[in-house]
């Protein structure tokens, strides 16, 4: 990928990191980072396409040390789970054999599991060493008739931030558009109702989840012509221009598609989240005022109260079992604001938001729903994390799956969100699951277990404290609004005005 | 007596290979306070970070030199240097493991120049021994990686003492070099085995002491949570022998023993009784003592297990996969017990494959098992977690084994080999075969006349085999 494309994603103008002075994309640290590669990205981004053969094209760490990792799920077709790769030996890269070895591949790919379509998808080596990923897979689709879909990611690159953006601009360029949906057969639509088409891009079926929702969306004659990328298929991602709305779910990983499909194909966006139930309502009532539909506006009016009298009504046993407990999010990306309007949603109180994800725009939701408590993390290290924890005395951490046996090591009850749980918590259905975990952990009895001594030890247990050697992972050059911690507290909610 | 059969195909599809970098970063995960650096992308640390987290349900210390385009491009020597100052300063590693990449390797660095720069710069890091090694993922797999991190362990700290007459100074102590195919739990039962006659282990990696999973007494340290202390390394040259399990490790047994002179003795795995007897009768010689009644005793309940799981294990169609010295383990030990190799997978070639009792060793990955297994009527699998799928499409139980094991709590630290882990690993194999039991179909003869029977299926369908 040529420089200037790279500083084209980066300079993603919806975003708002780019109007700040100093980037929030900052150029990683050696010996101090954490998180993926561009690679990483794209390749999560797309792969819950489920009929689409994914070849990893470069040596066996790409693929071989990563397959089957996602906790997305598929209604069909299983192709998706298969790991595909070339594999690269030094003779392929000495002597210049890797693009024939990635032609031949495609063939195989195509022979044996008769994909909908190809996605290859480029890696450090192959970069490096030049090879024309753009040819082989234009000679390829010719040659073997399947559409085959190059997405230049190679983890040098950047962030998986930017594969996101790799992913989803190489669906723009190449996919979307290139097939009108299938007509609507009369007898699925729910009678005398107009459906409409909408997409939800950066929703990606997490253990399932996707599925709490459908149902909704059904009754109310709203048809997802296609997820980016959660149990999707190929000719759906085809047909995605056909949409009257499109719903950003995961903010601000594939920002540029919403973006440029507006520029295109004038779809108009917002940004919403299914987590919780007020933010599930709120989504669902912006995709009906978006469509202007009043018979549309009025039903999903009822339906809201319907279901949020539903769920409230189940969730009253749970509440005083949650309600104030003190909690400490630390996730990336959307999930730092919408997950914050679930667990208040449940009363439960959340003391502290990690922050080092996220855009602008979402720091700003954060500040808006939390008001002046805000408190965020900008460290990502877990000694910080752990320190947080302790300073602002949360009884819970919920964060992705990289912090899991951090938290689980210092005996801290912990909600796993990210993209490897096994747990589907979106929609009004997902919050019932959310909440039974939340408790699971919460009440264990484990814990008191674990901290208590050996009968025969003089010492404590368990000792916390800020002193025990920083964390490999911690940034030198906190600001000076920042703790010791890694704590930065927001005075005013000065930017709330600019949230999208 | 396996013929080596390769695959000559574009992909490789359901990769059964893990990379070399990863097995270079397990080896040095058992050293004590180690911290692995991989040179490449952060991807290459992500992706292996991931892969350990998710086998061990641990958090896993490895860092990156993050390289980035311009790194990439330009030149990545002060990726190096930051990296290690970084890391020596922030968390007083015990040693730090340097692993290239196929990134690193294909711009071409030169790993060990960079680490004398290193030193040249930051004196103050003088104490922390920096082992660094060529692990580029285009070669070798994670088997290999391994056994070149424990070459450059043994290199990089046991001084050169051959011929000095220090062999043999600590007459209780047993140098252990052990291989990738052993978990945690086979670690800690082979060094309760020396043990158990009075010898000193000095286990290398010692997996045992930092990857069991244990809670500590703190709440969180940056580096690995035990394993071997740095300072036993340099005693090496002074035990009275050395034990190496696994045959990828010959090379580093070759470099211990031209470096201290300590005599070796190899072995290729540790399951079934031969190996275990081997093993045991060396220990006792070693001690000069007699085998405990507690030895004694076990050899017998594995011998009572063999004959008990014989029935199930006995002309059983297993198709395997794994690298090269845990394929050959337990292949040895199935076919010990009357099973038939049918498929037998590893990624890459070794001298050792020839020796699988098997009539061919395939190099492939998990799609070719699948192929064979089918082809060939295989009514078992054994391999890693990743076979799951597979064992779905074939309706055959699978017996998990090897890395990753994603989708079991425990499978990380399981015992597999001595008398007591061969015979818990027969139950297990036999237990598998017991609940996928197909019984006969029930076809009652036509002719015979009985009064409608309703839809009453609580009945025994028909009389079985067992």
């Amino acid at each position: 990928m040529k420089a200037s494309d790279l500083a084209a994603l980066l300079d993603e103008p919806a975003c708002a990191h780019n109007k700040k002075e100093k980037s929030g994309c900052a150029r990683p640290k050696p010996g101090a980072s954490a998180g993926g590669c561009a690679f990483d990205g794209a390749q999560i981004a797309l792969l819950p396409i489920a009929d689409v053969a994914h070849i990893v094209h470069g040596p066996i760490a790409c693929a071989g040390n990563s397959w089957d990792n996602r906790g997305t799920r598929s209604s069909g077709p299983e192709l998706f789970r298969i790991g595909m790769t070339t594999d690269l030996s030094e003779q392929d890269i000495i002597m210049g054999r890797a693009e024939k070895r990635l032609f031949h591949g495609i063939k195989q790919a195509v022979e044996r599991y008769g994909p909908a379509a190809v996605f290859v998808y480029n890696t450090c080596v192959p970069a490096l060493i030049g090879d024309d990923l753009d040819a082989v897979c234009k000679a390829a689709a010719e040659r073997w008739g399947v559409p085959v879909v190059p997405i230049d990611c190679a983890g040098f690159y950047g962030t998986k931030n930017l594969g996101n953006r790799i992913a989803g601009e190489a669906m723009v360029k190449h996919v979307i558009g290139t097939r009108e949906p299938d007509p609507l057969p009369a007898d699925r639509a729910p009678e005398g109702v107009t459906v409409h088409n909408i997409n939800l891009i950066g929703e990606y079926n997490i253990a399932g989840e996707l599925w709490y929702l459908t149902p909704l969306f059904d009754e109310l004659g709203l048809r997802i012509l296609c997820t980016l990328s959660g149990d999707a298929r190929f000719h759906e991602v085809q047909t995605m221009h056909r949409a009257e709305v499109n719903m950003l779910v995961c903010a601000k990983a594939m920002i540029n598609v919403a973006r440029k499909m507006e520029e295109r194909y004038g779809i108009p966006w917002f940004e919403g989240s299914f987590y919780g139930i007020t933010d599930t309502s709120q989504a669902l009532r912006e995709i009906a005022r978006i469509v202007d539909d009043p018979d549309l506006i009025a039903r999903t009016e009822a339906v809201i109260a319907r279901e949020e009298a539903r769920v409230r009504a189940e969730l009253e046993d749970w509440r005083p079992r949650l309600e104030g407990k003190r909690v400490l999010l630390f996730t990336g990306g959307v999930k730092s604001w919408s997950v914050v309007s679930a667990l208040q949603d449940l009363g439960m109180n959340v003391v502290a938001s990690g922050t080092k994800k996220s855009t602008e725009e979402n720091k700003a939701r954060i500040l808006e729903l939390m008001g002046d408590q805000a408190i965020m993390l900008k460290s990502e290290g877990a000694r910080d994390l752990l320190n947080a924890v302790y300073e602002l005395e949360a009884d819970i951490l919920i964060a992705g799956g990289r912090n899991l046996y951090t938290a689980l090591k210092a005996r801290l009850p912990f909600l796993d969100i990210n993209q490897e749980r096994e747990f589907g918590y979106a929609g009004y259905e997902g919050m019932k699951e959310l909440v039974r975990q939340l408790a699971l952990t919460l009440e264990s009895p484990v814990w008191e277990a674990v901290r208590r001594p050996a009968p025969w030890a003089s010492r404590a247990m368990v000792v916390a404290g800020p002193e025990m050697g920083d964390s490999p992972d911690a940034e030198d050059d906190t600001p000076a609004d920042v703790t010791s911690a890694g704590i930065a507290r927001h005075i005013a909610p000065a930017a709330v005005g600019a949230a999208a | 007596m396996a013929q080596i059969v390769r695959h000559p195909k574009a992909l490789a599809v359901s990769p059964l290979k893990a990379s070399a970098p990863a097995g270079a970063a397990l080896a040095f995960l058992g050293i004590n306070r180690g911290m692995p650096i991989f040179h490449g992308s952060q991807g290459c640390t992500a992706f292996a970070k991931v892969f350990f987290v998710r086998h061990f349900r641990e958090p896993v210390p490895l860092q990156t030199t993050a390289m980035d385009q311009i790194a990439t491009v330009m030149n990545a020597e002060d990726n190096i240097v930051q990296a290690l100052a970084a890391v020596c300063g922030k968390s007083k590693p015990g040693l730090v493991g340097l692993a290239t990449t196929a990134l690193s390797e294909t711009q071409g660095t030169d790993i060990a120049r960079m680490v004398k720069t290193f030193r040249a710069l930051h004196p103050e890091f003088e104490a922390i021994p920096v082992v660094a090694v060529n692990t580029p993922d285009f070669a070798g797999c994670f088997e290999t990686g391994y056994a070149t991190a424990l070459c450059g362990i043994l290199d990089a700290t046991v001084p050169d003492t051959a011929g000095t007459g220090r062999a043999g100074k600590r007459k209780k102590q047993v140098n252990l070099l052990l291989g990738a195919h052993l978990t945690p739990g086979d670690v800690e039962a082979i060094k309760d085995w020396v043990e158990a006659f009075g010898l000193r282990p000095v286990a290398v990696p010692d997996l045992a002491d930092s990857m069991d999973g244990h809670l500590i007494q703190e709440d969180f340290i940056p580096v690995t949570l035990g394993g071997t202390p740095v300072s036993e390394l340099a005693t090496l040259g002074e035990a009275a022998a050395t034990i190496v399990v696994g045959r990828s490790l010959n090379a580093a047994a070759d470099l211990l023993a031209a470096r201290t002179g300590v005599p070796d003795h190899r072995f290729d795995g540790l399951m079934g009784l031969d190996a275990c007897d081997r093993f045991t009768v060396l220990l006792s010689e070693l001690a000069g003592r007699q085998v405990p009644e507690r030895i004694e005793r076990q050899r017998a309940q594995l011998q009572d297990a063999m004959v008990d799981t014989h029935f199930m294990t006995g002309l059983r169609r297993v198709a395997l996969a794994g690298d090269p010295d845990g394929l050959h383990q337990l292949a040895v030990l199935l076919t010990g017990m009357g099973c038939e190799i049918v498929a037998a997978v590893s990624p890459v070639k070794s001298a050792l494959l020839a020796e699988v009792p098997a009539p061919q060793v395939h190099l492939g990955d998990l799609e070719d098992l699948e192929d064979l297994a089918r082809a060939s009527h295989a009514e078992l699998l054994v391999g890693n977690s990743h076979l799951a799928a597979s064992a779905e499409r074939l309706g055959l139980p699978l017996l998990r084994a090897g890395m990753p094991q994603y989708d079991v709590v425990g499978g990380y630290c399981k015992t597999w080999v001595g008398y007591r882990g061969s015979r818990q690993t027969l139950f297990d194999l036999a237990n598998l075969v017991l609940r996928h039991h197909e019984h006969i179909a029930p076809k009652p003869s036509r002719l015979a006349v009985r009064p409608a029977e309703g839809g009453d299926r609580s009945a025994p369908a028909s009389a079985t085999g067992h």
